[in-house]
């Protein structure tokens, strides 16, 4: 696909026709903020946290930039009073749940979130994906997956699989913005194959 | 579940992914129930992660993971149902079978359920009992109703 | 059964099955409805067909059993033509003084409608307030169909539209007729059907696909279940039609898993169109061929969403997909996919047959044709209803509906459900029409109208469609999940009369970004019957929350004194 020329905050910029307007910005040195993107997984659009403004043919819309395909002469704004806005709410219903995770923390500072503005439901886990889209796409081993549905979405860790494959692996850990994914393994190990920990310490 | 049974549906589907839900909804439908045993033999041969497996099972509320009792009673809570009373109603079904929705008692006689809207908003509130529909129904007839399904 | 390789065949089919009747022999149907059933009309059905049987061969009458005629409250329905007469009410031990007064060209009195002020009797169907309000061109041919047999619905002139289509008219004139009708989606959105089908005909791609939305997991909405279960085959034909314009040889139908019956009369149709050459390989000898699957929701409302819809038929969890890239172009598995609703597929027949001029005669400037509403709430007659488009509510809620039952004044009516919206009695005038509505904050989405009275805590109809949705999402993109959840805590904490200082701009900040950001028209939509709600009874919020929080500071005050 052949380059196109847009414009994101006032600056034109050159992008390859098969980018991402994320992909775009990030290439021009623009920075927007993610929760659930990672470089090596296909994008998930779940966080929301990437909306940008965007305005093509003179009409103006609120889409997620880790999708949303780039095109000629699109214009988009990736600040602005309602982007803020939708990013803080966010932020404040995130909190809700890991008032403590330093990613959020930090974002909450620079879109003015108030942590306690929302009733707390310390889950820790924010469903961002990323232990179980790695898992999958990159590991290959579905050893973690979301289970249930709406609220009372989580994620779990299969124990059948888990026994076999985590042990070696644990990458996804270094992954999770608020330690829950390390959190919910321990709590497998301690369901599946308990004592192996101390079993393989001793053998050391 | 006899096996057999469970087997010819399995084979009828094996290697085809996309056929997940029809596998799952068969056997839901026979047994009941989804044993965790069954869910491995059904991703081993679909050919999907049991994880996957899992996922789907979990997110449809048709499909269960526990055994059932003998009468299935599902108190439909349609927002016509809620307009006209369907909380006192399932407050009764409650009190009468001593189980909350999602329950089973321990004698195995009920499982209890709510549900959204049947399509049958005129002659709500309603409970079904395995299948069959009892209309128009008052806190007070619940006892006489459930009375029939041991 | 023998297959038709033409339309004179279809023709000659439909010439027989005519002449083996006599138009003057009486036939009695018995609604078997959803509501219908769960008043246990199959006991009277089988004393129906119990007393014909000993009556023998030269009964001198039939049964029939239909799906919904549309007056559930009053079920089981039974009508009797070719007069028309209604009975209501109808208990199995009715059944023999109506055979021996049918046989005598009599009416049974005591079981036809009585005005319930005034005692006015009404005897013929077009007389009845329920149904003599009504245009029911959709909906109407459910009295004379037995749904299990495609020769009722060929009967009544079934197929000939698509004979037409096929033999008579390009696709491309298929699709400006349509197009011209200016039919609009009748599943949420009104989006003209027209242009999605010239859409997914445009998009690059060999294989394309069409689907029936037969999801109707809305509370409330039962008036898609009513008629695909009672005319299968006219929608049927709508999506064979639309598959013939847009160039398609696949189609889906998804429906809820829980309609045995609606099941059970999808897959007869099936089996017998395909039998007659009507679906299948070359149809009617036309040369075109159209295959149709059936995939079902196994209980979530996401999954009738249309991106999620087709997740699912794929065989993935049902998680709606951004439209950046509209479904019609990229679909199932990516292909050129158009997805309409049970109703604007069921309208197309009559649309080909009858033309787009006389479609466009019915209904309003913006939008054409009847429409189907679910009447449910706190109305007299609650039932399935059908209308010129523009009809006001108040002929709906009052003229057909009876008005609000024990003597009580309406408060508000809602319209589509846990993504639809609330509007004060006051506004009961109000056409029925796809923009008038949206523009007062109650689109028509599907089409269930509920009525509420004015005992009804307007704080808790927000609540109880914000708790159903929490429940029936998918759960993956933050504002839905979360501004959900939140927003129901906050309506919850309200309703037990906890509410707090600052609850309404927590939920016009919730609501703001949950109806901006979410991924799909669930998300989004979700939003609405509080922003209806906090526009039209904010009063009845701030009190509520005035209230809790008085209560609170009393009780603080108390427990300080002791």
């Amino acid at each position: 696909m052949s380059d196109v020329v847009m414009q994101i905050d006032g600056k034109e910029v050159k992008a390859g026709g098969d980018m991402t307007v994320l992909q775009a910005a990030r290439a021009a040195g623009i920075h927007i903020p993610t929760l659930c993107h990672h470089d090596k997984l296909e994008p998930f659009g779940a966080c929301r946290m990437c909306m940008v403004e965007v305005e093509t043919r003179g009409r103006m819309s609120y889409v997620v930039s880790c999708l949303y395909p780039v095109a000629k002469d699109l214009v988009v704004r990736t600040r602005s009073e309602r982007v803020d806005k939708i990013r803080r709410v966010i932020l404040e219903e995130l909190l809700a749940h890991a008032p403590n995770s330093p990613e959020l923390v930090e974002l909450a500072r620079e879109y003015r979130a108030d942590r306690d503005r929302f009733d707390k439901d310390p889950s820790f886990c924010i469903l961002c994906g990323l232990c179980v889209r790695y898992c999958a796409e990159v590991k290959q081993k579905n050893a973690v997956d979301f289970i249930e549905r709406g609220a009372l979405r989580e994620i779990s860790f299969i124990p059948e699989i888990a026994k076999k494959e985590c042990w070696e692996c644990q990458e996804c850990f270094a992954l999770c913005p608020t330690s829950y994914a390390q959190a919910a393994y321990f709590l497998t190990e301690a369901l599946a194959f308990p004592g192996r920990r101390k079993a393989s310490a001793q053998s050391a | 579940m006899d096996s057999a049974n469970l087997d010819q549906i399995i084979e009828q589907h094996r290697g085809k992914p996309g056929d997940l839900i029809h596998v799952l909804m068969e056997v839901q439908h026979q047994n009941h129930w989804l044993p965790r045993d069954v869910l491995h033999q059904i991703a081993e041969a679909l050919n999907i992660p049991f994880s996957r497996v899992l996922r789907i099972a979990t997110l449809y509320k048709t499909f269960s993971l526990t055994p059932k009792g003998r009468n299935e009673v599902h108190v439909c809570t349609g927002i016509s149902c809620h307009l006209r009373g369907a909380n006192k109603l399932l407050d009764a079904v409650e009190r009468a079978t001593g189980i909350k929705p999602g329950e089973t008692d321990a004698g195995w006689r009920f499982t209890l359920d709510t549900g959204s809207c049947l399509g049958s908003c005129s002659i709500g509130p309603e409970i079904i009992v395995n299948g069959t529909h009892h209309a128009r129904m008052t806190p007070a007839k619940v006892e006489d109703v459930l009375k029939e399904y041991q | 059964m023998t297959r038709l390789n033409s339309a004179a065949e279809l023709e000659q089919l439909r010439a027989g099955i005519l002449s083996s009747r006599d138009p003057a022999k009486p036939c009695i149907a018995v609604c078997a409805g959803a509501a219908c059933h769960g008043l246990d009309s199959v006991r009277v059905a089988q004393a129906f067909q119990a007393e014909v049987a000993k009556l023998g061969p030269g009964a001198g009458l039939e049964v029939r059993v239909t799906g919904c005629h549309g007056y559930c409250e009053k079920g089981p329905n039974v009508v009797v033509d070719p007069e028309g007469i209604c009975y209501f009410e109808v208990k199995p031990e009715d059944v023999p003084e109506i055979i021996a007064c049918t046989l005598k060209k009599e009416v049974v009195e005591r079981l036809v409608y009585a005005h319930p002020d005034t005692g006015e009797r009404a005897v013929h169907i077009g007389e009845v307030p329920f149904y003599k309000h009504q245009m029911r061109l959709l909906i109407g041919d459910n009295t004379r169909i037995d749904p299990m047999r495609i020769d009722d619905y060929l009967a009544l002139g079934g197929y000939g539209a698509l004979a037409k289509a096929l033999f008579q008219m390009t696709p491309g004139q298929v699709l400006d007729e349509v197009k011209k009708a200016n039919l609009r989606g009748r599943g949420g959105g009104g989006f003209p059907a027209g242009l999605k089908w010239e859409t997914a005909k445009n998009a690059p791609g060999k294989d394309k696909y069409v689907i029936v939305n037969a999801h109707e997991g809305e509370p409330g909405a039962f008036m898609d279940r009513a008629l695909f279960t009672g005319n299968p085959h006219k929608v049927l034909e709508g999506l064979i039609i639309g598959a013939y314009a847009i160039g398609s040889h696949r189609g889906f139908i998804y429906t809820r898993h829980d309609s045995p019956q609606l099941i059970c009369h999808i897959e007869q149709a099936l089996a017998q169109a395909e039998e007659y050459g009507l679906l299948g390989e070359n149809i009617l000898g036309s040369g075109f061929d159209f295959r149709v699957e059936v995939h079902y929701d196994v209980g979530i409302f996401v999954s009738g969403e249309s991106s999620a819809l087709m997740r699912s038929i794929e065989g993935n969890p049902p998680e709606p997909r951004p439209k950046y890239i509209r479904t019609s172009v990229a679909g199932i598995w990516d292909r050129p996919s158009n997805l309409n609703n049970v109703e604007t597929w069921a309208n197309v027949p009559q649309i080909i047959s009858r033309g787009a001029d006389w479609y466009r005669g019915i209904g309003t400037e913006g939008s054409k044709g009847t429409k189907l509403v679910s009447l449910s709430g706190n109305v007299v007659n609650s039932g399935v209803v059908e209308v010129p488009m523009g009809t006001p509510l108040r002929t709906i809620v009052y003229d057909i509906g009876g008005g609000i039952p024990g003597g009580k004044a309406a408060k508000a009516v809602h319209f589509g459900g846990p993504m639809g919206g609330s509007i004060p009695a006051n506004l009961i005038d109000a056409p029925l029409d796809f923009d008038e509505l949206a523009k007062l904050g109650a689109p028509i989405g599907a089409g269930g109208l509920l009525v509420m009275d004015e005992d009804t805590d307007m704080v808790d109809v927000a609540r109880y469609f914000l708790e159903f949705l929490t429940n029936e999402s998918c759960g993956k993109c933050v504002p839905c999940r979360e501004g959900m959840r939140q927003t129901l805590k906050v309506l919850t904490n309200i309703t037990k009369g906890k509410g707090r200082e600052g609850d309404i701009a927590r939920l016009e900040d919730l609501n703001d970004v949950t109806g901006a950001a979410c991924l799909c028209a669930l998300g989004r939509t979700a939003s609405d019957p509080l922003k209806s709600m906090l526009r039209y009874f904010k009063v009845e919020y701030e009190t509520q929350i005035a209230r809790g929080s008085e209560g609170r500071s009393g009780n603080a005050a108390g427990s300080a004194a002791t």
